[in-house]
């Protein structure tokens, strides 16, 4: 079966957000980059099902010529190939982003038995590229996953819900957009590694359409740095400690 | 958030026969973006009359209650389906829901089937000229000021950025009614529930929360953390790199990707304070953080600061307990 995962390339952030002085976007000259967990275990899952079905998985993202790093990583723990949509580094809304995504998947001549998506994108959280791909290609899309089992043809689908967890089950092909949790990603081995630099990566540059959902700027929220109060250095600090949770009324 | 032309429609959630918090909170975000019109609620499924009947307090014009056998179980196609129908129907410029799962889901597939732009986890609208909202990124880091190009606005409303108000006065009227729907809108749709195994202190629920990061150092270093929730009735909680580490399970993380919890407060151990942890632990009404170093960034979120290692702060802080409980 051919498993395609769709990757969004994000800052990691650290403990504090700083944003460029345009506030058009987050502050990244010493920051490094990764994908949304949720994504993580959307890779995994894609290789452990070619693993066990045969078939092929591959990676798209939508990002500047640097998320070709973000690929890398993911073939390193054994995606097949990569489809580079290459933007000039300006986000693209998430109707814009769906639109792409859709092209380059009926360009890509692959017929894909499973489209698997972040739940929301770590940064934006727009919670819709992958329903949008979904309803434009004509397919089953279930989000919110946290169990994903293939079986003759049809995927059955697990989400957590008050009490338990609820099961769609739906026939391939089919859209599901998943949650970290779903898989313990693995890491990368060094053979991994060596082998993503030689794998495939088809790019191509798209035009951006006009944002339906056009960011205007950026604003960190208020009500960070407090000043904690310090109760002390070392198992000494245990007496105040337990001081403060008789206070709270918890002991 | 003023505009007289708007008509607001709710996608209301409801649990046995009573409306969901997150959604009467976005019933108020509705009233206060067009206060000169009433908006109109809409529930699907079972249970729908009961939790309708009341919804005059919260300011609601008209309930619309979608009944039909095919409801039974959640299918996400089916909702959006029914909600595109009451919009047309009501000629609705604005259709908002909570920022829920369900929420989020259903306004995407409304988006989808429209072609229409969609903006989640929204904070502030305000309507004049053009339509602007400001909506949470990074689970609630950050914050995005945007512009929605639409004919018709389709938003969901962040949890707790505006509290619910039931300071209506008149009835609500109840108009159930039968929607259309064919076998198409049924492929997604639930089959089955799985109980989960009954047990432990649940994360999201939990009055005390005691986490660990990788300042445990591995999975046995847990055994003080441990110690300490089982003196205070607390679940234990820990971040990412424990779990990505295979220390602990993923049920246990708390932060973005993970649980969000509220409890009335939060002891992190060696945890450094990422802002995805934090997105995690918002809710909690105070953080106590054990950490080694001084410059930590948790500290900046901290009501409560002990400074060193937490392998022997943890267990002088439950000998101290047990101290004086008289153990
Ligand atoms: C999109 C995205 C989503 C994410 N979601 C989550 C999430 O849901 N939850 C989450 O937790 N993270 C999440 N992360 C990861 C996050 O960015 C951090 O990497 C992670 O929270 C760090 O975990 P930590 O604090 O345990 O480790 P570190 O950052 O390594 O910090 C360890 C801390 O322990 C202290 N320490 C060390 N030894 C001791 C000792 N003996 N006693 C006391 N203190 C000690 C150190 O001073 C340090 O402050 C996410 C990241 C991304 C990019
Ligand atoms: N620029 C992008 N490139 C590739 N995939 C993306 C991109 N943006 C979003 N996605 C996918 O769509 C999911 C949901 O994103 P969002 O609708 O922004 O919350 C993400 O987790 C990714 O799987």
């Amino acid at each position: 079966m051919n498993v395609l995962v769709c990757v969004k390339r994000v800052p990691m952030t650290g403990g504090r957000i700083v944003l460029t002085a345009d506030k058009q976007a987050i502050e990244t000259r010493h920051l490094g980059f990764t994908i949304s967990p949720h994504e993580e275990c959307g890779v995994e899952e894609a290789v452990r099902l070619v693993e066990a079905h045969g078939g092929e998985s591959i990676v798209l993202t939508l990002g500047p010529v640097e998320a070709e790093e973000q690929l890398r990583d993911c073939m390193a723990i054994g995606a097949d190939r990569a489809i580079h949509l290459v933007t000039d580094g300006e986000e693209w809304d998430p109707q814009a982003t769906a639109a792409a995504i859709v092209e380059a998947i009926r360009a890509d001549g692959a017929d894909f038995d499973l489209i698997v998506f972040g739940n929301e994108s770590a940064d934006a959280g727009n919670y819709q590229v992958g329903i949008r791909v979904a309803q434009a290609l004509g397919l089953p899309v279930v989000t919110g996953l946290k169990g994903v089992a293939v079986e003759g043809g049809r995927v059955r689908c697990e989400r957590e819900a008050a009490g338990g967890r609820d099961v769609y089950d739906v026939p391939l092909p089919a859209v599901v957009g998943v949650l970290e949790g779903l898989n313990l990603p693995r890491y990368p081995s060094v053979p991994g590694r060596m082998r993503a630099k030689s794998k495939p990566v088809a790019a191509s540059s798209p035009p951006r359409p006009d944002s339906r959902l056009e960011k205007i700027r950026l604003v960190v929220p208020e009500g960070q740095g407090k000043q904690a109060e310090v109760l002390g250095h070392g198992p000494e600090a245990a007496p105040r400690a337990v001081e403060v949770l008789q206070q709270i009324g918890i002991l | 958030m003023t505009n007289s032309s708007r008509k607001t429609l709710v996608l209301l959630e409801h649990a046995g026969g009573e409306p969901a918090d997150a959604s009467l909170q976005a019933l108020a975000f509705a009233r206060l973006l067009a206060p000169s019109e009433e908006p109109h609620a809409l529930l699907i499924g079972a249970g729908g009359r009961g939790a309708a009947v009341d919804l005059g307090v919260h300011g609601v014009a008209a309930a619309h209650v979608a009944e039909h056998d095919a409801l039974a179980s959640f299918a996400p196609d089916a909702w959006a389906r029914i909600v595109i129908e009451t919009a047309d129907r009501l000629d609705a410029t604005t259709v908002v829901a909570a920022g829920s799962e369900i929420g989020n889901e259903v306004l995407a597939r409304v988006a989808a089937r429209l072609d229409l732009p969609f903006a989640a986890n929204v904070v502030a609208a305000e309507a004049s000229e053009t339509f602007r909202v400001t909506r949470t990124r990074w689970a609630g880091s950050l914050l995005e000021e945007a512009q929605l190009d639409a004919t018709r606005e389709l938003l969901t409303v962040t949890p707790h950025a505006v509290a619910a108000r039931a300071d209506g006065s008149a009835a609500a009227t109840v108009e159930p009614f039968v929607p259309t729907l064919d076998d198409s809108d049924l492929v997604v749709r639930v089959v089955e529930h799985v109980a989960a195994p009954a047990g432990g202190v649940s994360l999201a629920e939990a009055k005390v929360v005691v986490s660990g990061g990788r300042g445990a150092g591995s999975a046995e270093g847990f055994a003080p953390i441990e110690e300490l929730a089982a003196l205070l009735g607390a679940a234990v909680g820990c971040s990412r790199v424990v779990t990505s580490a295979g220390w602990r399970p993923h049920a246990d993380q708390v932060g973005q990707t993970g649980t969000k919890i509220s409890p009335e407060i939060y002891i992190a151990c060696g945890i450094s304070g990422a802002t995805q942890h934090i997105a995690g632990c918002r809710g909690a009404k105070k953080l106590m953080a054990i950490n080694a170093d001084p410059e930590a960034p948790i500290f900046a979120s901290a009501d409560y600061a002990v400074i060193g290692d937490l392998h022997e702060i943890l267990p002088a802080i439950s000998a101290e307990i047990r101290r004086v409980r008289g153990e």
